[in-house]
């Protein structure tokens, strides 16, 4: 579970440490947590300091200073399979919870109990004061978390999709000619207060959907229901009395 | 205008696109002006349960209480009682779920989140614990109006991680606070001036989690004429980028003033009108 650096020198793998403490250095001198010795090295070079799921790695002042992945760094949030390079050796940073998040099994929100809970004085004031300025109380023990339960939630990762790039090019009216190219995933269509569609991009493609109006865009020269409906390349949309037409750019 | 024309109110629910149950709740009130989302955890079915009681005591005892107080008298301490209510009865949720949990060893250790909100005299109480948040769309400008009980916000609060970073932590599932998993609660409670036109979102972590708080302002911006397409559109945005968790969402749209009559010239106007 717990995340691992993994030391290693011209390819050869020397030795496996966890990151089972808070904070642990890497140095020279012998009491460190990670100690090469090489002159290269400082005395106390780096300090890796592990907050629950999450690693930081900074460094120490040292002499010949960090690189992650080929950059020189002070201070690192540390991602899985990061490089930390201290003159010729090499640390692999491995954080296991990456390849479980990934998996069909993900991770679970669960409750830190602060044992000192928050005195019950602290209610009045949050209750009087702005979100701006309330109280950070404190972390806490993080290392021994926690009682609870399970509710999965989602991560950061975004799985973002591509689909085509599609535009409306209008054929109507005042603006005719005018070509709008579908780069953001709303594109609001129309005279807010009179007549109003929205082309929405998602994963499978583009749809219209009626947003406001008496009367509904048509497709096609098909009256739209309240329904969001797929767009095909070369669709005619009617909306206001401009006709336009959608189609893929490639 | 009456509380019930001056909010308009739509709400949607999903299980996402990975989980096979919905432990969210949800529920709403434009006669009384409250709205109550939960976010539940605990094995089996018992997160489910957890914010289903949660849902259920706000509602119940909230509506229940209004016959004898209004929330925008000034209780002994000087507080709006719309700010007692919710504060009261998120801790009485808390006890039932709390005994339930202790009871059954099936709902051991469930619990939920809340984001909870009572309407009244052009203000809003907003009441939470955990990381269900409330955003307000007001103009031009998006943002939460709630703070998450949650690890990584003590983080980012700290200096200990910056906000890009915060994006990719693995601790995001980490809240400090929650309802019933601990013989008491501390809601945090705050008193918002309201606007007409102002658009407020309720909405689980399934949300947020999953598309980026510009992306939600700018849906909200853009589709604030037709408010369940909206809310509809927010859940399709969070189950196109992934719908790892389950994700709700209410959307409180203010369409004109509520404030309370106070001379009596005000109170008989008013009453006429009505």
């Amino acid at each position: 579970m717990a995340a691992k650096l993994i030391l290693s020198m011209d390819g050869s793998v020397l030795q496996e440490y966890v990151l089972s403490k808070e904070r642990m250095t890497v140095g020279r001198k012998p009491h460190n947590d990670i100690v090469i010795e090489n002159l290269a090295i400082s005395g106390e070079h780096a300090a890796i300091v592990t907050i629950l799921n999450d690693s930081f790695l900074e460094d120490l002042d040292s002499t010949n200073g960090v690189m992650v992945n080929g950059t020189q760094v002070k201070k690192h949030f540390l991602q899985n399979n990061d490089v930390i390079e201290i003159g010729k050796y090499k640390l692999k940073y491995l954080n296991e919870v990456q390849h479980q998040a990934n998996g069909a099994d993900f991770e679970k929100t669960m409750v830190l109990r602060t044992p000192s809970a928050a005195p019950a004085a602290d209610n009045k004031t949050l209750a009087q004061s702005e979100p701006g300025i309330a109280p950070a109380q404190t972390a806490g023990n993080p290392a021994g978390a926690a009682n609870v339960a399970a509710k999965k939630t989602g991560d950061a990762t975004v799985v973002q999709k591509m689909v085509p790039p599609a535009a409306v090019q209008i054929l109507t009216g005042a603006n005719t000619g005018r070509e709008l190219d579908l780069v953001k995933n709303l594109t609001t269509l129309g005279k807010p207060g009179v007549q109003v569609a929205v082309l929405t991009r998602r994963p499978h493609g583009y749809f219209i959907t009626h947003v406001e109006g008496a009367n509904y865009p048509s497709l096609n020269g098909r009256a739209l229901d309240e329904q969001p409906h797929p767009l095909n390349n070369h669709d005619i949309i009617e909306l206001a009395g401009i006709k336009m037409e959608f189609y893929f750019k490639d | 205008m009456k509380l019930q024309e001056a909010l308009e109110i739509a709400s949607q629910t999903h299980s996402g696109m990975v989980r096979s149950h919905n432990e969210d709740s949800l529920t709403h009130d434009a006669a009384c002006g409250l709205v109550v989302l939960a976010d539940g955890m605990g094995g089996y079915n018992a997160g489910e349960v957890a914010s289903g009681i949660a849902v259920s005591v706000l509602s119940t005892e909230i509506r229940q209480r209004m016959d004898e107080v209004r929330p925008e008298d000034k209780s002994a301490e000087g507080e709006d009682m719309g700010v007692v209510l919710l504060r009261e009865n998120v801790k009485k949720a808390n006890a039932s779920i709390y005994s339930a949990a202790q009871n059954q060893p099936q709902y051991s250790g469930m619990g939920t989140t809340i984001v909870t909100a009572l309407f009244y005299d052009n203000r809003v109480a907003v009441a939470h614990v955990g990381d269900s948040r409330m955003y307000r769309l007001r103009g031009e400008s998006f943002g939460a109006i709630t703070r998450d009980h949650s690890l990584l916000q003590e983080q980012l609060d700290g200096g200990i991680i910056s906000p890009e970073d915060a994006r990719v932590s693995k601790n995001r599932n980490l809240v400090t606070r929650a309802v019933g998993i601990e013989a008491d609660v501390i809601p945090e409670v705050h008193v918002h001036e309201v606007c007409a036109g102002d658009i407020y979102l309720l909405c689980s972590d399934g949300l947020n989690d999953m598309v980026e708080d510009e992306d939600i302002g700018n849906t909200l911006q853009m589709l604030q004429a037709n408010l369940p397409l909206a809310a509809n559109q927010l859940i399709e945005m969070a189950n196109d980028n992934g719908g790892r968790d389950n994700v709700s969402v209410i959307l409180v749209k203010i369409n004109g003033d509520f404030s309370v009559p106070r001379g009596w010239l005000d109170k008989l106007q008013s009453w006429l009108k009505n």
